[in-house]
Formats: structure tokens, sequence, C-alpha cells
């Protein structure tokens, strides 16, 4: 038994290793074409974000915020609902935490903050809420409704942050910079590693995907949820009102979000600016697959993508191709990881490669 | 054209996969115009060996011989040229193309943007005529009736050129006149020199079709005969390999005060018609009532509304001299009634969620099984493991999908579910449908016990001999109201036909 463990371990690193090898080679041609060296650039782009304090404060500072929105993610798919309004959610989020704490920035931190992470779950969860209501009462897929409130997001967001929120500084200079004032320092999140960006805010994340995990499977409303996703017409049976849980985890959906937007402002920028999320909402998909849609499988597969964004960072600066080709090959080693779980849901496949490799392995022992 | 298969042999197939020995030095035969029954339990085989024979596995072991030389099939498509067709339990039709258009689906035409329909639209009409299929090409498959999609199935692999055709558990979906029909059909087909291998557990359809049969057990064969030389009740030992006794019921009903009792009930159904017009029933302590009638004739509309999964419109359903009519369905089940749906996989269970997780679907939020909001881990591993054990369900172990379990274990996981919470009153639907008759034995004995603990006992069934063997009373639905209800002594399947078709009174028929 402990043995079939080891293989199979063995067996899911090698599939992923294999998987990531060949996105880096078809990215290694995109790199030569850009006339960058590819070996160089990689191992820059894997071994320097590791290789200091910096980097791997960096990697925790990306990886805050892909947590957040991936538990998410991660309850809304659980719950059968694809949400793909992470960015809206983390905007309203942002802005909702940002007026807290710029209405009272007097309060002491331990009152402040956990004020302002209420309010910007309550502004991801009523952003998300739609989407979910409208999905259970008037049947409009919530793939199109969270993409489209992901744009009335962003203008409301642009539209605060220049007008009625504007820092009163940018307008006394004239410079119209679109973000808030500074926050207080009450609302600030403290910094965990001295000289580095490192808050607490990874603190938070990890103990809400605790808190995720259990209440996904240790209680009897996780129960109602889970069961009401994974198959509705069981769920009536069992007398669950699904309309009731869709709506339910788009709340909760759209609040962890929200939560992300306030680990942003109060842990990074310390206010509400243009480009708060960076594209978390989308990755923040991928980090809940990657992590299995797991709370407890989130927490690595946010910072293995931590890891991805920070390294392609370090590889643009050192052997300066354009940013663009990092996207790309980010997007390259995302689309090798996603394909590559057909060789765990497929058993016959499985089943094919791992005799291969036992044949292999005996091989090497008659050579020696 | 492929040539005429005038014998077709495997021999010694042996094919494995991880931990289990799914075919064991199999050897069959089969000549032109035979029908060869392939028998055996859930599990034991019959389609792993016919997927070898199909092109879609590959055998450790095993060569196939047709007309005497050696062939090797290593995919469907293989298996086509050499005339070896092959019908799916679940049917590959794509729902939203016509009959024209899936049949046309199945050809290998060498003009690559072109559809040669006309070409495709002669052949049907050429099959439909030879074996009196009919059917109408333009029509889309979602319109169709199970049993007119499963014609379109036959029509497709005639119409590839199959001589020998496979037909995996073709009467599974079918409903008793459809599964005459299609006997009907095979026998014609078998008259003009086609070989038809079938695939069932249902012992009544094999001796009605078959010449020869072969019984599989564990993936060995472990008979092999004429079908005329044995009764159901042998071949039913030998699949099984013990002795199989349907229980009958003997004791008479001490039935003495009502636990159900429906009145003068009126709902609608889902297309938003009436499906239940001033429907009267009264179910007694320890007495089982049973619902025959075709089906579509309220039976689910039935079954919902006594469990508060749907609503009625007028009338009044008491359980326990309660009116439980329009209640929210947590509500009933917490007052005693248990519910074993028709559709297991979906509605009965949730494929994804463990057993253990499946087994506390009704009472999870309930003391012991959790504490406030949260779920009591220890208790609920003591409490599944405990039914695993009292209900023999075969599983690896408790933190199993229920989606990889055969239909009988998935129906003893409902089964351990809902008699073990102790109800007063259960509905149990067509709770037989689909299962070996091992499985069926033990869910024919576990309802006689719970009858026997007086609880009242609601079985919808369509198959005749499943009522008379067990309910003491049997009433028959007909167009949303109850027509009769006889009692056991008096009921036989003629009466009972006859009610079944709307007819009353006999003598008015004469």
């Amino acid at each position: 038994m402990k043995k079939k463990l080891y293989n199979e371990t063995i067996y899911r690193l090698l599939i992923v290793v294999v998987a990531v090898l060949s996105a880096l080679l078809v990215g290694a041609i995109l790199l030569l074409i850009a006339k960058a060296n590819p070996l160089k650039a990689y191992y820059v782009m894997f071994t320097e974000p590791l290789s200091g304090k910096f980097g791997l404060t960096e990697i925790l500072v990306r990886a805050a915020p892909l947590m957040l929105v991936g538990l998410g993610i991660a309850i809304a798919f659980r719950s059968g609902i694809l949400n793909i309004g992470g960015e809206g959610q983390i905007m309203i989020g942002a802005i909702f935490g940002s007026f807290i704490a710029l209405s009272f920035p007097n309060l002491p931190t331990y009152i402040l903050l956990p004020f302002v992470f209420i309010a910007s779950f309550i502004g991801g969860a009523i952003w998300g809420g739609i989407a979910g209501w409208m999905k259970a009462y008037l049947s409009v897929n919530e793939i199109l409704s969270t993409i489209m409130l992901n744009y009335i997001a962003f203008q409301v967001y642009m539209y605060l942050i220049r007008g009625p929120m504007i820092d009163p500084q940018e307008v006394s200079y004239g410079t119209g910079v679109p973000q808030t004032a500074l926050l207080s320092k009450n609302a600030w999140l403290v910094r965990i590693i001295p000289a580095s960006r490192l808050h607490a805010g990874i603190i938070v994340a990890v103990i809400l995907a605790i808190f995720v995990y259990f209440f996904l499977w240790k209680t009897t409303i996780g129960y109602r949820l889970r069961a009401a996703g994974a198959e509705a017409k069981a769920a009536k049976y069992i007398g669950v009102n699904v309309k009731n849980y869709l709506v339910l985890a788009m709340l909760l959906s759209g609040g962890f979000a929200g939560m992300a937007g306030a680990i942003e402002v109060c842990g990074v920028h310390h206010r509400a600016l243009e480009s708060i999320s960076a594209g978390y909402g989308f990755s923040g998909i991928v980090v809940a697959l990657f992590g299995g849609l797991h709370p407890l499988g989130i927490i690595p597969a946010s910072a293995v993508f931590g890891l991805l964004i920070v390294g392609a960072d370090m590889m643009q600066r050192s052997v300066t191709v354009p940013a663009s080709i990092i996207l790309a090959i980010q997007g390259l080693i995302i689309l090798a990881i996603v394909s590559s779980q057909i060789f765990f849901s497929n058993i016959t496949l499985k089943e094919k490669i791992m005799i291969k490799l036992k044949l292999m392995k005996s091989g090497d022992k008659d050579d020696s | 054209m492929p040539e005429i298969i005038n014998k077709l042999e495997m021999r010694k197939i042996t094919k494995k996969f991880p931990g289990v020995l799914a075919c064991n030095n199999i050897d069959i035969n089969i000549k032109s115009g035979e029908i060869v029954a392939l028998l055996g339990e859930n599990g034991a085989g019959k389609t792993t060996l016919m997927n070898v024979l199909f092109g879609l596995y590959q055998p450790e072991h095993g060569e196939i011989f047709l007309n005497d030389k050696k062939v090797i099939i290593n995919s469907p498509r293989t298996a086509f040229s050499y005339g070896i067709g092959m019908v799916h339990q679940h049917f590959m039709l794509v729902p939203n193309l016509t009959v024209l258009e899936n049949v046309a689906l199945g050809f290998i035409s060498k003009k690559i943007f072109k559809l040669e329909l006309n070409k495709v639209r002669t052949k049907i009409d050429e099959v439909s005529k030879e074996y009196g299929l009919s059917v109408n090409p333009d029509a889309y498959i979602w319109q169709l009736s199970v049993g007119e999609q499963q014609r379109v199935e036959l029509i497709k692999v005639l119409c590839l050129g199959a001589n020998l055709l496979i037909l995996d558990e073709p009467t599974a979906a079918l409903t008793p006149q459809e599964t005459d029909e299609l006997i009907v059909l095979l026998k014609e087909m078998a008259k003009k020199d086609r070989s038809i291998i079938f695939i069932s557990h249902k012992l009544n359809e094999v001796k009605a079709v078959s010449n020869r049969v072969y019984v599989l057990r564990n993936g060995s064969l472990v008979y092999e005969g004429e079908t005329t030389e044995h009764s159901v009740s042998t071949l039913a030992e030998k699949m099984a390999g013990r002795e199989i006794s349907m229980p009958i019921l003997k004791e008479k009903s001490h039935a003495t005060s009502p636990i159900l009792e429906i009145k003068n009930v009126f709902a609608k159904g889902s297309m938003g018609t009436m499906a239940l017009e001033g429907l009267s029933l009264t179910v007694g302590k320890g007495e089982i009532v049973g619902i025959a009638g075709v089906s579509g004739n309220g039976q689910k509309e039935l079954a919902d509304v006594i469990n508060g999964i749907s609503h009625i419109e007028s009338g009044q359903i008491l359980l326990n001299n309660e009116n439980i009519a329009n209640k929210a369905p947590q509500k009933i089940i917490n007052k005693g009634m248990g519910y074993i749906p028709e559709d297991r996989m979906h509605e009965g269970t949730i494929p994804s969620f463990s057993v253990k997780e499946n087994i506390i679907m009704k009472d999870y939020c309930k003391a012991p099984l959790s504490k406030s909001l949260f779920l009591q881990d220890k208790i609920i591993e003591n409490y599944s493991k405990e039914l695993i054990n009292n209900f023999a369900i075969k599983c690896p172990d408790n933190k199993t999908a229920c989606a990889s379990l055969s239909g009988g274990n998935v129906q003893k996981v409902i089964l351990a579910r809902e008699l073990s919470r102790k109800p007063k009153m259960l509905v149990a639907a067509y709770p037989i449908r689909g299962l070996d008759i091992g499985a069926a034995e033990y869910v024919h004995e576990q309802l006689l016990e719970a009858r026997s603990e007086n609880i009242g006992i609601l079985l919808i069934s369509e198959e005749l001999d499943e009522l008379l063997d067990i309910c003491d009373r049997i009433a028959v639905i007909y167009e949303g109201k109850i027509l009769d209800v006889l009692d056991r002594d008096i009921a036989t399947k003629s009466k009972l036909g006859l009610l079944m078709a709307g007819i009353k009174d006999e003598k008015k028929v004469i």
C-alpha cells in the first residue's frame, strides 16, 4: 500500500515536470525569436526568485490575493457555478474597504482592519451575489453576467477614484492620478519581514483557506452547498433549496475575491489605485483548478503561481525581452499543466505509462 | 461489403484490468443465423469480452478466428470491415442531428466536404424495408422514444453492413412492450442469416430470444449450452453461482391502521398538464401496496408529491393522520418518510460523493451525525462502516465515490440509508429495475423485512412478477387515477394487464 502511494507520487511529479518542460521548450522558441538566450532566461526565472529574500517575499505577496480569489472560485465551482467575475469583485471589495478605512482613520488597528475586511467581503459578496441571484431566479448564464459585471465594476471603480474619492492632493497638485488618499497607518497590514513588502495578509489567507476547508467538508451548510453543486436533482430529493444555495455560493465566492481587494489595499498599496488587481481575478481561476478545487491544494498552488509571476518579472529584467513574451510563456505553462490533467483522470492511459516506467526501471537494473 | 460470417470463434481470451481479471481464458463461438446469449451478473465480464471482439480493448492473450481465418481486430473500424457491429447499452447518437445524419456519421466517405446523404437515405430505406424497421429518416433523435432510438442504432449498424450484431443489454431502458417488439425483430434478423450476440442479465428475455447461452461469472465461462435445455431458475443459479429464489410473500397482512392516506389528490406534471386527477389510496402499517401501470400514467408524480418534491393542487396526503401535502421535503423526511427514487444514480445518490457522504444524505443535519452546524466525523465514520457491513455493500472503502459502484451496490447504499433510519413509510420506485437477479433478490428480502417491522411500503413497478411476488394489494394507476385495487389472492397477470390498459369491466369488452 505504501509502495503504491510512493509510485503514485512519483508518477504525478513526473507528469507535472514533463508538462512544464514541454511548455518551456515551446517558450524557448519564442525566446530565440526574440534573440534571447533561453537557458539563461529560464535559469533566472526559476532560481532567482527562490535565492533571495526579495524573491521569496514577493512570491508570497502575490500568493495572498491569488489564494483568496482561488478559494472563492473553488466554492463557486463546488456549487456548480463558474465565477469569472473575480476582477470586478476585487475592485468593489477594494473600494468598500478603502471607504471604511478613509472614513474612520482614527479607529485602532484591531478594530479598523476587521471592519475594512468585512466591508470588502460585503462589497465583493454583493457583486458576486447579483450574478448568483440572476442565475438562480432569472436563469441568466453566470459566465455572461460575471464578465459583464466586471466591466461595470471597473467603470464604477474608476469613476470613484477619479471623482468623489480621489486623493485631495492629486487635485490640489493638478496631477489627477486616479487613486484615493493614502490610508491612515491604522488600516495597514503589518509587514512581517522588515525591508520587504511581505505583509500579514498571507497569514490571513492561509487561515481563511483552512476555514473554507472546514466549512465545506465539516459543516452541514458546506455539505448542502456541495450537494447542490454536485447533483441538483439529488439535492432537491433531500430538500435542499438549490436556488438559495446557488446564491449563497456566489455571495461567498464574491466575498473572498472582495477580501483579496482589501489585502491589496491594506497590505501592498495602502490606497485604492487604478491597477489594483493585476489580473488576479482571472489567474485565481487557474490557481483554483491547479489546486484541485480543494482549499488545501490552493495554498501551494497560489505559491507556485506567485513564483511564475515573480520569476517572469525577473527574467524580463535580466534578459530584456518584451513583456508580452513573458505573458505568453506563463500562458504556455498553465496550458501544459491544465492539459496534463488527462494523465491523472484517464486510468487506462495512466496504467500504460506506469507499465512502461516499470519496464525502464527493471531494464536499468539488468544493465548494472 | 464484408464477407458473410459463417462462423466466428474467440479462443482463450484473457483481459486484465488493474487489479481485476475481467476475462479469464474464455472460448465462445457463433454461427450464422444463430442468436447467442451472453448471460452474467453485473461485472461478470460480458461487456469486456464484447469490447474485445469489437476492437475497443486488446486482450492480453487469445485469438479471434473468422471463418477459420485468424483476424486481428484493433479498432471498431476494423471490426466493421469484418462485418461486426455493436449496439452499446448507452446509445451513441447525436441528439440534435436527424436519423439520416446520425447514420451518415458512420460512413467513411472519400469526399471530405460532402456527405452523401442521398446514398445513405436509399440505404436506410433498403434496410428498414428488409427488416420492417420503420423510422422517419428526417426525425431528430431527441424527438424519438428510447425504443425508436434503439431502432436507429440497429439501422446504423445494419447500414454499415454488419453480419454479426452485438447488443449490449439492449432491453435495459425499454418498456415491456418495446422489449417484445425487439425480440420479434431479432428473430427475424436471425432468419436472414445474421448472427446476434445478446448480452443480458434478464433471464426471461434470454430464454425467449436465444438458441444458445454462455454464462459468465467473475470473468470466467461457467456454462455453455442450448437455451431450451434449461429453465429460468437453473440459469439463474448458474449465473449467480448459488441457488436463487426470489422471495415470495406468504403470510397475510396484519395491517390494522393506515399509515399513509392519499385523498383525492390533483397535481400537475412537469409538462404543466394534470398528471394526478383525483387519486386516492391507502397504505396500512406493515403492508406492501403495489402500483402497477404503464409508465407515464402518474407514477413519478405520485412518488414526488408524497415526498414533497413537487406540489399538489388540491387534496390531502396524511402520514400517520398528519397532513404532509406541500410540506418541505426535509420536514416529510423527518416525519419518517423513506423514498427509493426511480433514478438511483442521480436522485437517490450524489455520484461524486463518497459512500459515506451518501449514507448520511438524509440525517446529516440531525444529532448525533451533526451537532449544531458541525458534522461529527467519528460518528459518521462508524455509522457508515456499520451500514456498509450490515447491508453487505461491496466497495473498497467508505470513501469510494458512488459513481464507481455497480447499480446493485448503489441500490444497497440507498436501501441502507432509507431502512436504517427506521421510517414509518417507504416509497420504492422501480427498486429492482436494471439489477441482476442476486441483487434483486436482496432488495425484495429487505422490503419484506421492512414490512415485518410494520413499515408501510408503496411499491411502484412495471414488472407484474415483482408486484405479484411481494405485494399485499396491487393498485392499478391509469391516467392519474387508481382504477382498481386488487388483493393478492385474486390478482392475476391478465386482470392487471386489462386494468393497465384502462379497462375496468371485463364483461363490457366482450
